[in-house]
């Protein structure tokens, strides 16, 4: 459909286009992360491309791969115009990063705080790397493969009672406690933690900020014992 | 009595004392439908920043599809947008055929477009009537709720379900369409568009409607592309993108139909957008009952991807083996990459599926359209008012199943 992009991309770029495919009319171009931000600008302003129309940023995990780097980040965008697709592709090793498209598309803006979130690619200057369907508290990232469904991490501990027809009401110390963000400290500027009530209610460490590492996904046992 | 302020250059300037204020709106508010937060910086009562805060109907959409298998994922592609599950089902097919090669008889890609556009009108007549009732009109969403019902009546006729049908299947559909179809979508379509009128009635010239949604949370056409809006809140501003017309797909370019843009991108002009997609989808519709066969098969004839017939399995041991290789195993969709995608209720809904080869799909990820709609309501909300917050936010239906995944 829009081979013309492709040729354009390898007429611009060259061999830093490292792969192109048009496999079921869906053209591809493959890139370093070193060379994201450039070539997506180029989509975006070249008069022959004019890509003005975001689609959506997302991410594939394939963990069990070993002549490749660990993520695919990939950004759909279209030309409104000339009515052509591209999906850009790059790759990225755990712990690496790839340039935030924000500036070029503004859109990408959640597509990448949920790439984060879901996948945990880092988007390098990204003006707000938050979470977004995910709670703050959450350790993690649940669609890397290695991240077991069954899993669960629940902000009110589940509650063991026999008869659930008679539930007896929340105690003191039970349910969601009011603020489980320690806004004090945020304001203060230190690092970001959470509450140390919740904390310790789910034997969690104070989770994720950038860079965090989570080494252990398994939890269960530090969850328990406090329990 | 002496005046309070004897000098001049203090009149008129008699202010309260007012610096920003932040409040927290939802996740569970009664005047926003739809679990979600917003945390709203005020200057008296003008929006001067918002954060919204999705996710609190978050369900794991996506990892839930990479632990079943390809046929699975229907159910929970009709949980995503609720209000048109059959657009969602009819998407995801379709991307998973992309991505096998599989084609449809000719009767079943009639029969998925007279279903889709069915599920559109309820979307678009949900999402305005509940808009308008938002702003105190209560009798246009009864009105609207009342068609609403009787064309899922006919949904459930045909497939038995109300709201989440689960109907779509690779390569074709559960069933065939019911004897009195086509006798039952003509019937009930006129009264769509009675109604639809009384609605219009009603509310275009109403004063207190036409003030709370014109020019209220505006959208440039540039702004909205960036921000990657698509569906009928982009084509309120001005862009005539249509995925239907843009690029085509099932027989989308054999029927005659329009696409309703406004020029504002404000609440009004998504409102009439919406009406106006109701019309055309009737017009489809109407199109395609007269083009459909009512003879021939409804699934594919390809015994890798479509279950036997169940007169087959109960009699002959090729189909029963078939039957549990499918159920079993589930279908082998050939290892590749493909993006399909289709205009839901709200845009461009789009499955990005990757498959390994195996029966269980690798990765499914869903371009939801609401998401990136949303996503753009922090510029059309700044600068309004308090007030302005409840009908823009809902004339963007925001589908928290969608949304949220």
């Amino acid at each position: 459909m829009s081979k013309k992009v492709l040729e354009r991309l390898k007429a611009q770029f060259g061999d830093r286009i490292l792969a192109t495919s048009s496999n079921f009319g869906d053209d591809e171009a493959v890139v370093a992360p070193k060379d994201w931000l450039e070539v997506a600008t180029f989509l975006r302003d070249d008069p022959e491309c004019e890509m003005n129309h975001f689609v959506d940023v997302t991410c594939v995990d394939y963990p069990m791969r070993e002549d490749l780097p660990r993520f695919d980040v990939l950004v759909f965008v279209r030309s409104l115009a000339k009515k052509h697709r591209v999906r850009l592709k790059t790759r990225v090793d755990e712990g690496g990063s790839v340039p935030s498209l924000v500036p070029v598309w503004i859109g990408a803006n959640w597509g990448e705080r949920e790439a984060w979130d879901m996948f945990g690619v880092v988007f390098e200057g990204h003006p707000d790397p938050r979470r977004i369907l995910l709670y703050e508290e959450f350790v993690g990232h649940p669609l890397r493969k290695d991240y077991p469904i069954e899993k669960t991490q629940p902000l009110v501990p589940y509650r063991d009672v026999e008869d659930i027809d008679k539930l007896p009401p929340f105690g003191a110390d039970e349910g969601q406690p009011w603020s489980r963000i320690d806004w004090q400290a945020r304001i203060e500027g230190s690092d970001f933690q959470v509450s140390p009530a919740i904390g310790e209610q789910q034997g969690q460490r104070p989770a994720l900020s950038r860079g965090t590492e989570y080494t252990d996904l398994d939890d269960e046992a530090a969850r328990t014992a406090t329990e | 009595m002496e005046p309070f302020y004897e000098d001049e250059e203090h009149e008129g300037t008699l202010e309260l004392p007012a610096e920003p204020m932040r409040i927290n709106m939802g996740p569970s508010h009664p005047a926003m439908h739809g679990t979600i937060r917003m945390v709203l910086e005020l200057d008296g009562e003008t929006v001067m920043d918002l954060d919204i805060q999705p996710g609190y109907l978050h369900r794991g959409f996506e990892k839930s599809c990479e632990r079943g298998n390809w046929t699975q994922v229907f159910p929970y592609a009709d949980r995503l947008n609720y209000v048109s599950p059959m657009l969602c089902n009819v998407g995801f097919s379709l991307a998973v055929e992309k991505l096998a090669g599989l084609k449809v008889p000719e009767r079943c890609t009639w029969y998925r477009m007279i279903l889709g556009e069915i599920s559109r009108i309820t979307d678009h007549l949900t999402c305005n009537s509940a808009s308008a009732m938002e702003l105190g009109a209560f009798t246009p969403f009864l009105w609207c709720i009342k068609v609403r019902d009787w064309l899922w009546d006919v949904l459930e006729q045909e497939t038995g379900a109300r709201m989440t049908h689960s109907f779509g299947r690779i390569g074709g559909m559960a069933k065939e369409p019911t004897p009195h179809f086509k006798e039952s979508v003509r019937a009930v379509l006129p009264q769509v568009d009675e109604v639809l009128l009384e609605t219009e009635s009603l509310l275009l010239k109403n004063r207190i409607f036409l003030d709370r949604t014109q020019g209220i949370g505006k959208l440039s056409k540039e702004r909205a592309l960036a921000w990657g809006v698509t569906g009928p809140v982009l084509r309120s501003t001005g862009v005539d993108y249509d995925v239907r017309k843009a690029h085509p797909y099932m027989f989308y370019n054999a029927v005659d139909f329009d696409v309703p843009v406004g020029h504002d991108g404000d609440n009004y002009d998504r409102f009439m957008v919406r009406f106006e997609e109701v019309r055309q989808s009737m017009k489809i519709i109407e199109q395609c009952l007269d083009k459909m066969p009512d003879k021939g098969p409804i699934n594919a004839d390809d015994p890798r991807f479509v279950l036997p017939e169940k007169l087959d399995v109960y009699n002959t041991i090729e189909a029963t083996i078939a039957h549990f290789k499918i159920v079993m195993e589930g279908i082998k969709v050939p290892a590749g990459e493909a993006y399909g995608f289709t205009e839901g209720g709200n845009g461009e809904m789009g499955f990005f599926i990757v498959s390994d080869g195996s029966g269980t799909p690798y990765r499914v990820r869903c371009r939801p359209p609401c998401f990136y709609n949303l996503q753009a309501c922090r510029e059309m909300l700044i600068g309004d008012m308090v007030a302005d917050i409840v009908p823009t936010f809902g004339s963007i239906n925001m589908i928290g199943g969608e949304c949220d995944r």
